[in-house]
């Protein structure tokens, strides 16, 4: 169909392997070629800009003006992590817009030979791709395996439906596509209000009470919908919900499972790939049960580890007689409990 | 909520030699020189909705709207040491829903390396996160997940390390974290036009 420039990123190879591989079965199948950018670098994530801002567009652009040289015909650089998009994104909008930083980044990349013309190459994230240059109807007609049964909160996350530099979405805060995209694979779709919330970004790493918290909003109402997983477009959002959820538990003495699958792994399932293909079992909070119960295999040797699948926190027995003091009513579960404490924050914060 | 609002008087009351409240109007032009593009900071109108906005405010010790208005009053000191530009989690919230349309996340980068400059961070953990992950940058041309976890987790989280084992022993078992760094083969070029671009920055 179309010939498009592909920035991976750098987590595509490692920690969301699973998202590279499904994501290349998909294009496949809908036949969006991505030719990768050779010698692409690092966007730089937060990390660069909250250095320097004039460093980290020079970094970002050296990946632009490779795009540029090696375009080939095709105009438009695809990515499929939500923080490399946004930088690259943003890059491009401000040298367009800024002649000024425009000609502090083609000096900076001068020193090594390169250069690049503001307007170029647009740039656009994976998901946006597959929703408004292929379509939802397109995507239908691939599903051999539609996924009745499996219940999903869309979570879209930050940084593709906004900033939107390039007003490519209709509603920046709670936009509807990615949900009909789920539906046509034949998933039931929950109403998920917290679809392009945050998913905590870096602070895991640097201020993790402040990511826990994050993430057990987004965890504790995809579990409240009663939804088996959350879906998403970005290795960052996939990483916490996934692999802290296990601390984020313990940090609130929980016991949520709520695994996050990448929307190209859901998409290469109802198109009938096998599970392997797809990275599915990568996950460390397992997707197996909710995917064996729609009749999916899933690979044995990618069995998710004990972590994974521990079991939801049982509150320590109490004494059945103690002290004469006024009696509580019962303790209910306590992700429950943890759920409805957790509403009045929810408010203040929104 | 209302600790965000008090907290700047009690900080006022609590400094030892009184703020320079009118002293340096140029901080706000400072800070918009340094974010390098247009940030409409000037614009401001102190409606708060950057505050109201965010999913983080909670944890932090002045909104952006205070922020905001302590950069106008050239508290430059009260500023550069507040935890909330470090508290920032980019999801463009605010700057989406500002109706001055400032470049809110802009503003609070530009925040963080002016304290990361002056080392006037609060915390040393979050700038570190960001020097290793640069520093790997320079090295390799892309990040490098294993060494800058393992980085930074012996120097800042020790204690976290037993609890987070199972996961990390998952990521490598499952293929999702390599021990060996890519490197590119322009690291040379990505240096020189890196170098250029600090040259440049240092001039402006």
């Amino acid at each position: 169909m179309s010939d498009y420039l592909y920035y991976p990123g750098c987590s595509m190879a490692s920690s969301a392997r699973a998202y590279g591989s499904s994501l290349e079965a998909v294009c496949a199948t809908l036949d969006l070629r991505l030719r990768e950018v050779d010698d692409w670098n690092c966007c730089g994530a937060t990390e660069y800009l909250g250095l320097s801002q004039a460093r980290a567009y020079a970094l970002i652009s050296r990946n632009l003006a490779l795009a540029e040289q090696q375009r080939d015909g095709a105009q438009t650089l695809v990515a499929p992590c939500s923080a490399c998009f946004v930088n690259l994104a943003k890059t491009e909008h401000y040298l367009r817009e800024d002649p000024r930083l425009s000609a502090n980044v083609n000096s900076a990349l001068a020193a090594g030979g390169l250069h690049y013309t503001p307007g170029a190459v647009e740039v656009r994230h994976l998901v946006e791709i597959i929703l408004h240059e292929v379509g939802v109807p397109e995507v239908a007609r691939h599903v051999t395996h539609p996924l009745h049964g499996l219940r999903v909160a869309p979570y879209l996350g930050c940084l593709v439906s906004r900033p939107d530099y390039d007003r490519r979405w209709r509603l920046r805060e709670h936009p509807l596509e990615f949900d009909r995209l789920l539906a046509a694979l034949g998933a039931e779709v929950v109403d998920f209000p917290l679809r392009t919330d945050c998913c905590g970004g870096h602070m895991t790493q640097i201020s993790p009470d402040t990511g826990f918290e994050l993430i057990r909003r987004l965890v504790s109402a995809a579990d409240r919908l009663e939804a088996d997983m959350l879906v998403t477009v970005c290795p960052m959002c996939q990483m916490n919900v996934d692999a802290y959820q296990a601390e984020m538990n313990r940090h609130f003495h929980t016991g949520y499972h709520m695994p996050i699958l990448f929307f190209t792994q859901l998409m290469g399932l109802a198109f009938g790939e096998p599970a392997g293909r797809l990275g599915i079992g990568a996950e460390i909070t397992s997707a197996r049960r909710a995917l064996e119960r729609i009749g999916v295999e899933v690979p044995p040797e990618e069995e998710a580890p004990a972590e994974g699948a521990r079991r939801p926190h049982v509150p320590r027995p109490r004494k059945p007689q103690g002290l004469p003091m006024p009696q509580m009513p019962p303790e209910e579960d306590a992700a429950d409990t943890a759920a409805t404490a957790a509403q009045p924050e929810e408010v203040a914060a929104s | 909520m209302s600790a965000a609002v008090t907290a700047p008087a009690e900080a006022v009351a609590g400094a030892t030699e009184p703020p320079a409240v009118d002293g340096r109007p140029e901080f706000l032009a400072e800070v918009i020189a340094l974010a390098g593009t247009e940030t409409r900071l000037e614009h401001c109108i102190q409606c708060g909705t950057c505050g109201g906005s965010c999913p983080s405010a909670a944890d932090m010790d002045h909104t952006p709207r205070a922020i905001f208005a302590l950069i106008r009053a050239g508290m430059r000191d009260e500023v550069l040491r507040s935890n909330t530009p470090w508290m920032c989690v980019s999801c463009y919230f605010c700057a989406v829903r500002c109706p001055q349309e400032i470049h809110i996340p802009d503003v609070m980068y530009a925040l963080k390396a002016l304290a990361t400059r002056e080392d006037r961070e609060p915390s040393r953990t979050a700038p570190d996160f960001s020097r290793t992950f640069v520093a790997n940058i320079h090295r390799y041309g892309r990040s490098y997940e294993m060494g800058l976890v393992a980085r930074h987790y012996l120097r800042h989280y020790p204690l976290r390390l037993p609890g987070m084992a199972p996961m990390g022993l998952g990521m490598v078992t499952k293929g999702r974290m390599g021990f060996r760094p890519h490197r590119i083969r322009g690291v040379a070029q990505l240096r020189a036009i890196l170098d250029r671009a600090s040259e440049l920055e240092s001039r402006a």
